[in-house]
């Protein structure tokens, strides 16, 4: 065990795991913030996607040892009341069906955006395409990055 | 505001007491005269009075609305409200949704499978909605001492327009709850809905796109362990020893303990007990044959040829039809073993104390998981609860209740509250598939290209019943024989999304393509003139609506376009499963000299579409659902074992495979039908056909990528 100071949505934390354990791991079962999925452990599904200084990484193959003084962000930071204009395009365009995957997308979309406010289409889908939605609602998760993106300035 | 939560009945009185009193409703929804007992707040807070669903009404005017089935993203927690919303006249931006528990005294078929949920629940919750605005008019009548013919109700209020008056439902709900209740109530006319068929958003969208616990794996307690399992690596294998000590002794871990063929390791954190589960030496004997693909290939000619087959349906005489046959046809398709892959894997919440237990999780079939739970720990069934969780997919997978055992098994070991979680690992090789299976079809031809033959075997393995004999083309043909053999593999399967159909559709409608061109007819045109003759002379029992079917024909090859379009190839399909009605055109293009999946157009009749949003969702995900499997989807063994274990090896569709999704559906005003599965079963023989059409190859077997002419396609 080791102890690790963490800065999670502009909050300090500590955490007492050993340092081999996955921050998504530390999110959800030492610090509460469940929002962060687990799909599948080894960065294919997308569903654990937080921001490490604004970048989107898995956070299900990244041990906390590994994130020093780096700022992260999950969903529950990502806006302070749940009006990002992704977090608010997913609503508009309706986007979840059973949900579970959605957090992911949206960490994933957010990173997109901030990087690069007007994707064009391709560089939308090609960013996406590295998170699994298993109900299949691509289409408008495509469609819900548009216009998250059309709102942003 | 859309509100909406989770919530035991417990927590939920509470809630509804704090509005304030008001109005409590309990409905028999599994009582076609749904005969309403109006219930008072006091005693229902006091839990005595027995009464079999909720509607309520806070004085606040804040309407809460229960949904009873499992949500696992079908979308019933937003439809069924919206439906008691409609007859209540309410207004919508009041009413919050609540996720009922497990209460068998209250609902009827709290199950989410074989899209039963809103056919089964179409007329309680209209009653629900329809007799709670009667009683609210009554209550506003007698108020203003006038007649309730009188009295109007909109936006969640009562109105009386020629005196101008109006009372909220809020505060007109205590009185309404001591008027008397009528016998019967009068449902609105289809054409005065004004939510039903609006496009609604799911109730749940805010704490999605905030990361609230919502899942079952967002279950934590005071108290509560962490259990991972090691089942047996193999089908065929079961557990013979386990050192326990060396892995006891890992930091975090609180036990080890073994029951079935099971070894659980327990401890105080997920990333403890998976490394220590990862850590553990067992050994395992032989108690069946362990499979290999391989094997199964052969198992499916062998049995094909020579096994021993049920009858399913005979018309006519079959054996004289192919003697006088122009032309046969012939064709076989085989499918692989496809895990379930919801992206929340396995898992759920067990408290298994003396006096009873507490249950949570994602289940598709609470009152199973109750049921062998009791049966398991020797505790009444009315001493467990069951709060039932949002459910990140289930596609079947959570109609089972192993994983429920197993928490309840883990937890009665160890004498703690435990949570078993499954890795996507667990997830993919712990069993339960949708089974391979393989289909031989025949078609007799005569000299004008009529149908008058048809044959189908189905060779399943553990499915019962491969085929689905009384599905089209049956009752059109005049000889017809389908039968089924089983074979009874160790492997563990179940139901996934649209059992046997999912690909007996495909294969179906890939076959009758093929025979449309040896007849040399309009694959469109060759599937109206069986209708029509279904319609005017059928042949034996029929259990689909030709119309119905006729009329998503139709739609679909206009909406579509059919056979007018330059330079795109198109592939037909239509499917009757779960009681709708689907049929879709895949459209291909080439695109340097390869085809390209462009667009699919989906026609879909299942009746009064509830939420158009959600109803759209459900299509695209169905035919998204259903091609990528077709495309991708593969699960083979090897001695027992799956060679796919996560997403790495076993591939899931993404954003760049998937073509435009076009849904048009049939505005009929018939009671509404299920639609978490039958989008799906049509898909892939509308992409296989469209392929052909631009390739002339014909896609026989899934996953299509491992077809010699798939090759080179993404």
């Amino acid at each position: 065990m080791a102890s690790f100071k963490l800065t999670i949505n502009n909050r300090a934390y500590d955490a007492d795991v050993e340092k081999d354990t996955p921050l998504l791991w530390v999110l959800r079962d030492n610090l509460g913030l469940v929002g962060t999925k687990y799909g599948c452990g080894i960065a294919q599904c997308g569903a654990c996607t937080v921001h490490l200084d604004g970048k989107a990484v898995r956070s299900c193959v990244l041990p906390v040892s590994a994130v020093g003084k780096a700022k992260v962000t999950t969903i529950e930071g990502l806006s302070e009341k749940g009006d990002h204009p992704v977090q608010k395009a997913w609503d508009e365009v309706d986007v979840a069906q059973c949900g579970y995957c959605q957090a992911g997308q949206i960490m994933t979309a957010a990173a997109l955006l901030k990087e690069n406010p007007k994707p064009s289409d391709e560089e939308i889908v090609s960013t996406m395409s590295g998170n699994i939605c298993r109900c299949g609602t691509y289409h408008r998760i495509r469609e819900a990055v548009k216009v998250a993106a059309s709102k942003t300035n | 505001m859309q509100t909406s939560e989770q919530t035991s009945r417990r927590n939920f009185i509470k809630i509804a007491a704090a509005a304030g009193g008001g109005l409590f409703l309990g409905f028999n929804w599994s009582n076609s005269s749904a005969l309403p007992v109006v219930v008072d707040a006091q005693k229902v807070a006091a839990g005595l009075v027995n009464f079999n669903s909720y509607l309520s009404i806070g004085t606040d005017n804040v309407i809460t609305i229960i949904s009873p089935n499992p949500e696992i993203g079908q979308g019933i927690k937003t439809a069924f409200p919206m439906v008691v919303a409609e007859e209540l006249d309410a207004d919508w931006k009041q009413v919050k949704t609540v996720q009922g528990n497990l209460d068998t005294g209250i609902y009827e078929r709290q199950v989410t499978g074989g899209s039963g949920a809103v056919p089964h629940s179409w007329e309680r919750l209209r009653k629900a909605g329809a007799t709670a605005r009667y009683l609210l008019v009554e209550a506003a009548a007698a108020q203003w001492s006038v007649p309730a013919s009188e009295c109007t109700t909109e936006n969640g209020k009562v109105l009386h327009r020629t005196s101008g008056k109006s009372l909220s439902y809020g505060e007109l709900a205590e009185a309404a709850s001591k008027m008397p209740a009528p016998a019967e109530v009068k449902l609105k006319k289809e054409s005065d809905f004004k939510l039903i068929g609006q496009s609604v958003r799911n109730v749940d969208n805010n704490n999605i796109a905030t990361g609230k616990p919502l899942f079952g794996l967002d279950v934590y307690r005071e108290g509560m362990l962490f259990a991972m399992i090691q089942r047996p690596k193999a089908f065929g294998l079961k557990l013979k020893s386990v050192q326990k000590e060396a892995v006891k002794s890992m930091p975090g871990i609180v036990d080890v303990v073994t029951f079935d063929n099971s070894v659980a390791v327990v401890g105080k954190s997920t990333w403890q007990v998976k490394k220590a589960k990862d850590a553990l030496k067992i050994e395992y004997e032989k108690e069946a044959e362990l499979e290999s693909s391989a094997d199964h290939n052969r198992i499916f000619q062998q049995l094909m040829e020579n096994g021993e087959a049920t009858v399913r349906r005979k018309n006519g005489d079959v054996e004289t039809a192919f003697k006088n046959a122009a032309k046969v046809i012939k064709s076989e398709y085989q499918c692989p073993f496809l895990p379930h892959s919801p992206l929340e894997p396995m898992n759920f919440f067990a408290h298994v104390r003396e006096d009873g237990v507490e249950l949570i999780g994602p289940t598709q079939t609470p009152e199973r998981a109750r049921t062998e739970v009791a049966k398991l720990t020797g505790i009444a069934p009315e001493k467990i609860t069951v709060e039932i969780t949002r459910q990140g997919g289930g596609f079947g997978r959570r109609l089972a209740a192993d994983f429920v055992l197993e928490a309840a098994n883990v937890s009665k070991l160890v004498k703690a509250p435990v949570k078993v979680i499954w890795t996507r690992e667990d997830d993919m090789t712990g069993g339960i598939y949708r089974p391979a299976v393989r289909y031989r079809f025949e078609a007799a031809l005569d000299k004008s290209g009529e149908l008058i033959g048809y044959k189908l075997r189905g060779v399943g393995m553990n499915s019962g019943n491969s085929t689905r004999e009384d599905n089209f083309p049956s009752g059109s043909v005049e000889n017809l024989l389908i039968d089924s053999v089983e074979y009874k593999s160790p492997i563990t399967t179940g139901p996934w999304r649209a059992p046997i159909t999912n690909f007996l559709a495909y294969a179906e409608q890939s076959f009758l393509d093929e025979v449309a061109e040896a007849a040399g007819k309009d694959p469109v045109e060759f599937r109206l003139a069986l209708l029509e003759k279904a319609k005017k002379s059928p042949v034996g029992d029929i259990k689909y609506d030709v119309d119905r079917m006729i009329g998503v024909v139709k739609l679909a090859a206009e909406k579509s376009k059919w056979g007018k379009k330059k330079g795109v190839y198109q592939g037909f399909s239509v499917y009757f499963s779960h009681r709708s009605y689907v049929a879709q055109v895949g459209e291909v293009v080439m695109e340097k000299g390869k085809p390209v999946l462009k667009n699919v157009i989906a026609a879909v009749d299942c009746g009064i579409v509830i939420n158009k949003s959600g109803s759209l969702q459900q299509v695209r995900g169905g035919v998204v659902d259903g091609l990528g499997h077709a495309m991708y989807g593969n699960m083979t063994f090897k001695d027992g074992a799956p060679d796919q274990r996560n997403f790495n090896g076993f591939r899931l569709i993404r954003m760049n495979e998937i073509p435009e999704v076009d849904v048009h559906f049939v505005d009929n005003g018939i009671s509404p039908t299920g639609l978490g599965e039958p989008a799906l079963p049509p898909a892939g023989g509308a992409v296989a056909n469209a392929f052909y059409k631009a390739t002339k190859q014909r896609l026989r077997n899934q996953p299509f990528i491992n077809e010699e002419a798939f090759k080179g396609i993404s």
